[in-house]
C-alpha cells in the first residue's frame, strides 16, 4: 500500500505554514492598521498611564464608587484574587451548592452595610460572580440600586448621578441581542470628573 | 419578558436562510467547480498538489483515505505535543510561560487533533502565543477540514455506482481549507477585532492600579475555533472572556458561526446527491430537535435559581427605562449576554460539536444543564460538528430506513443505496461507541476513588460533573462542567482515550461503510422504498436519535441532573 508520506508531510507544513503562520499575522498587521485601539486591548488612558481596559472589570470597593459584579478569579496557586486579568474563570457553583447561597448572602450584607437605609431586592447580577471574573459590565438595575450610596458617600445630588448613570445605559444592540448595561469604570471615571462637593 | 425569546427567533431565521447560499458554495468547492476565489487561490492549490506529488483526479479507497487521514492526524498528534515540551526555548513567548507537564500536554494535543478541544488548562496561564497559533490555531483549521473530507468521502460512497474510489483525501482537505475555512475565518476574525476581541502579540500589560491584563492574537484563533466546532477557548474562561467575545453583536455571530457550515452542509449534501429534498429532510430534523433543546434550556435559565429567591435578591426580568435587569440565573454568566445570549450559546455549541462556552456551565439551573449534556449525548448529530455532525445524522438515517424497512418487510435502501448487514454493523458501532465510552468511563471514575475526589460540588450535581466529563470528550465537544479538577492523570489519560475513540472509532466504521456502499449498483426506486425526504421520515428520524438518546442515558441523567432538579427549591 501507498504510505501517502509525500504528500501527508507536505500538506501538513504547508497548512501550518498557511493557516498557523500567514493567517494570524495577516490578521495581527491588518488588526492594528485597521483598529488599532480593539485589537490592543481598548485600554483607557490618563495622564499617559494605563490604567485599565474598557471590556476588563476592575475592584471597586469604596462606597463613593459603583461596584462591578463580583469576580471568582485566582492567583498562580490557586488563592483568590478577585479581578485578576490574567486569570479568567468563574465559580463553578452548582445552583444547589450551599456555598453560592452563602456567598450571595455575604454579598448582600455588604451592599446593606454600606447603604443600611435600603431595603430593597437586589438585582441579580449584583451578587453573582460573573463567568470571566472580569465582566465589565452591570445592569442598569445594579447601578440604579448604588446611586443613593454612591451620592451620599460623594457628597452629590441623586438626582444628578442618577442622570450620570443614565447617560451610561448602553440598549440592547439592534433592540434585540443581548442586555441593556452599564460600564462600571467608563462610569466610575465619568463621576470621578464630576468633582464633589 | 425577556429578550431571550426573540433573540432566538432571529437567530434561528439567519442560520437556516444563510445555510442554503453556503450550503451551495461548499458544494461547488468540494465537487471541484470554480469559485470567485479561484482567480486567487487556484495557483496556490495547484502547486501544492505538485508538492505533494499527487494528481487531482487520483481515487483512494476507503482504507487508503482513512489512513490517510489518521496519518496527518498523527502528525499534528506530534507537532502539539513538541511544541508544548519545548516551547520555553521557542519564540513568541513573551510571557515565559514553561514547558508544559507530558500529560497535559498529551490530553491537549489528543484534545486538539479529535476536534474536541477539551482544555484541562488555561490559555493565559500555560501557553506560549506560539503554541496557540503553530499549535492549536492549525489544528483547529485541520481538525475541521478532516470533518468535511470524511463527509464528502461518505457521499460519495452513496452517488457513485459500481466504484472503488471514494475520492482523494488530500484534494479534499486542501479544497476545504483553502477555499472554505481560510477565507471565512480571515473576515470573521477583522470583524472581530472591529468588535474588542484583541489581536497582538504584546506582552501582558500592567495597569497603573496594578491590574495584569492578558494579551494575544485572540481573534485569529476565535475565528476558526467558533467556524471549525473546535471550541478551544485562547483564555481560561473562554468566550465569557470579554476579550474573546466582547459585545453582545459579536456574541451573536459568534454563536451564528458555531453551527453554519454544519447546517450549509446539508444543503451541500443535497446538493451533491442531487436531490436538494434529502438535504432538507435532515436539516429539518436537526432542525426540530433544536428547537425543543433551545426552549427547555432558555426557559430554565431565564426563570431563575429558585434557592437564591428567599435571599432577598430578584430573579425577574425589567424592562423599565432605567431599572431594566436580565434577571434570571446569572451565576456564571455575563452581564450582556444575559441567560437568554448564554442559553442559546450553551445549547448551539452542544448540538454541534463546539464546545466553546460564554457562560460557566457548572453553574446552571440543572435542567438548563441537562441540555447540552443531553445534546452531546445524542451524539452531536443536530447539526453537529463541521462533517462530524452530518455524517453522524447520516448513520441514524440508515437506522431509520432500516427499522422502516423491517416494518414493511423489505430491504432497507438509502438513495438508491441497499443497506445490508455489514452497513448495518458499521452505523451501529458508530453510534454506540461513543454512548459506550461515556457510560463506562463515568462509571469507572465514580469508582475510583481519586476521580471521584475531583468533584467540586456537593450532591447529585458532582455526579452530573463526572458525566457531563465523558459525555463532552467521547462526543468530541470539549465543554465542561468547569468545578471539575481535570488536570490529573486518571482524566489526562482516561479522557484522551475516550476522545481518541469517539473521533476515529467514528470516522473509521464510517469510511468502511462508504467503502462498501460505493462498490453497489443503483436501485431504481420500487414501491416499497421508504421515502426519505418526506414529513414522514423526519419524524422517523428525529423519533430514531431521540429513542436511541434515551434509552441510554435517561437512567444516569436521572441519577445527576434530574435528582438535583427535583431537590433544588
Amino acid at each position: 500500500m501507498n504510505l501517502q508520506l509525500r504528500p501527508a508531510i507536505v500538506s501538513f507544513i504547508a497548512i501550518s505554514v498557511l493557516t498557523g503562520v500567514a493567517y494570524p499575522l495577516l490578521v495581527t498587521g491588518l488588526g492594528k492598521a485597521i483598529f488599532p485601539r480593539q485589537a490592543g486591548g481598548s485600554l483607557i488612558r490618563k495622564g499617559g498611564q494605563v490604567i485599565g481596559s474598557e471590556w476588563i472589570a476592575q475592584s471597586f470597593t469604596s462606597p463613593r464608587d459603583f461596584w462591578s459584579r463580583p469576580s471568582a478569579t485566582v492567583d498562580a496557586n490557586n488563592k483568590p484574587l478577585p479581578y485578576n486579568g490574567a486569570n479568567s474563570g468563574g465559580s463553578n457553583l452548582a445552583p444547589s451548592n450551599p456555598d453560592l447561597a452563602k456567598a450571595v448572602t455575604e454579598r448582600i450584607a455588604a451592599l446593606q452595610a454600606a447603604d443600611p437605609e435600603t431595603r430593597d431586592p437586589v438585582p441579580v447580577d449584583l451578587v453573582t460572580a460573573s463567568g470571566s471574573g472580569l465582566d465589565p459590565h452591570i445592569s442598569p438595575a445594579s447601578a440604579a440600586y448604588q446611586v443613593r450610596r454612591v451620592a451620599k458617600a460623594r457628597g452629590l445630588d441623586e438626582a444628578k448621578v442618577r442622570d450620570l448613570v443614565s447617560a451610561h445605559i448602553e440598549p440592547p444592540q439592534f433592540g434585540v441581542l443581548g442586555e441593556a448595561r452599564v460600564n462600571v469604570l467608563k462610569l466610575n471615571l465619568a463621576l470621578d470628573g464630576l468633582g464633589s462637593k | 419578558m425577556s429578550h431571550a425569546w426573540s433573540q432566538n427567533l432571529l437567530y434561528l431565521a439567519l442560520l437556516l436562510s444563510l445555510a442554503f447560499p453556503l450550503g451551495t458554495y461548499m458544494a461547488k468547492v468540494l465537487e471541484g467547480g470554480r469559485t470567485f476565489l479561484h482567480p486567487v487561490l487556484g495557483s496556490l492549490e495547484q502547486g501544492l498538489y505538485r508538492l505533494m506529488g499527487i494528481r487531482e483526479d487520483e481515487d483512494m479507497g476507503w482504507k487508503a483515505y482513512a489512513w490517510s487521514i489518521t496519518l496527518i492526524k498523527l502528525l499534528g498528534l506530534a507537532a502539539v505535543f513538541l511544541l508544548m515540551k519545548t516551547q520555553a526555548a521557542l519564540p513568541l513567548n513573551p510571557e515565559h510561560q514553561a514547558n508544559v507537564a507530558t500529560g497535559l500536554s498529551i490530553n491537549t494535543a489528543v484534545s486538539f487533533i479529535t476536534n474536541t478541544n477539551w482544555q484541562a488548562y488555561s490559555g493565559e496561564t500555560t501557553l506560549s502565543y506560539l503554541t496557540q497559533m503553530l499549535g492549536l490555531t492549525v489544528q483547529n483549521f485541520l481538525s475541521a477540514a478532516t470533518g468535511i473530507a470524511v463527509l464528502v468521502a461518505l457521499i460519495r460512497g452513496i452517488t457513485r455506482r459500481n466504484a472503488t474510489g471514494l475520492g482523494n483525501a488530500w484534494v479534499d482537505l486542501v479544497r476545504s481549507t483553502l477555499y472554505i475555512l481560510l477565507p471565512m475565518s480571515f473576515v470573521f476574525a477583522l470583524f472581530l477585532v472591529s468588535q474588542g476581541v484583541i489581536q497582538n502579540l504584546s506582552a501582558y500589560i500592567h495597569t497603573a492600579g496594578g491590574q495584569v491584563l492578558a494579551m494575544g492574537p485572540a481573534a485569529s484563533q476565535v475565528a476558526i475555533k467558533m467556524l471549525g466546532t473546535n471550541g478551544g477557548g485562547f483564555f481560561g474562561a473562554n468566550a465569557a472572556h470579554p476579550f474573546e467575545n466582547s459585545s453582545p453583536l459579536s456574541n451573536f455571530v459568534q454563536i451564528l458561526s458555531i453551527l453554519l457550515i454544519p447546517a450549509a452542509l446539508c444543503v451541500t449534501f443535497g446538493h451533491m446527491v442531487k436531490d436538494r429534498r434529502q438535504g432538507w429532510a435532515l436539516l429539518a430534523a436537526m432542525t426540530l430537535i433544536f428547537v425543543g433543546a433551545l426552549t427547555v434550556c432558555t426557559h430554565a435559565e431565564v426563570k431563575g435559581n429558585p434557592a437564591l429567591s428567599p435571599l432577598g435578591v430578584t430573579q425577574v426580568a425589567s424592562r423599565v427605562a432605567g431599572q431594566e435587569q436580565p434577571g434570571g440565573n446569572m451565576e456564571g454568566k455575563e452581564l450582556r449576554f444575559g441567560p437568554g445570549g448564554s442559553a442559546l450559546w450553551a445549547t448551539a455549541t452542544t448540538a454541534a460539536s463546539n464546545g466553546s462556552v460564554n457562560a460557566m456551565h457548572d453553574s446552571f439551573t440543572p435542567l438548563g444543564g441537562l441540555v447540552p449534556m443531553w445534546l452531546m449525548q445524542l451524539g452531536e448529530v443536530v447539526f453537529g460538528g463541521v462533517g462530524s455532525g452530518l455524517y453522524g445524522m447520516l448513520m441514524f438515517a440508515l437506522v431509520g430506513v432500516f427499522i422502516g424497512g423491517l416494518m414493511v418487510g423489505r430491504t432497507p435502501e438509502y438513495l438508491g443505496k441497499k443497506v445490508e448487514a455489514f452497513e448495518m454493523k458499521m452505523a451501529s458501532i458508530a453510534i454506540l461507541l461513543p454512548c459506550a465510552a461515556v457510560l463506562i468511563g463515568a462509571a469507572i471514575s465514580v469508582l475510583v476513588a481519586n476521580a471521584a475526589a475531583s468533584v467540586s460540588n456537593p450532591g447529585p450535581h458532582g455526579f452530573s460533573q463526572i458525566l457531563y466529563a465523558w459525555s463532552s470528550a467521547s462526543n468530541n465537544n470539549g465543554s465542561a462542567f468547569g468545578g471539575l479538577s481535570v488536570n490529573t492523570p486518571f482524566y489526562n489519560y482516561g479522557l484522551a482515550l475516550a476522545m481518541l475513540l469517539g473521533r476515529f472509532g467514528v470516522i473509521w466504521p464510517v469510511l468502511a461503510l462508504s467503502g462498501s456502499l460505493v462498490k453497489k449498483k443503483h436501485t431504481p426506486e420500487g414501491l416499497g422504498t421508504l421515502p426519505t425526504h418526506t414529513p414522514l421520515f423526519v419524524g422517523v428520524l428525529v423519533g430514531v436519535v431521540l429513542l436511541v438518546g434515551a434509552l441510554t442515558f435517561i437512567p444516569a441523567l436521572a441519577l445527576g441532573p434530574i435528582a438535583e432538579h427535583l431537590a433544588l427549591r
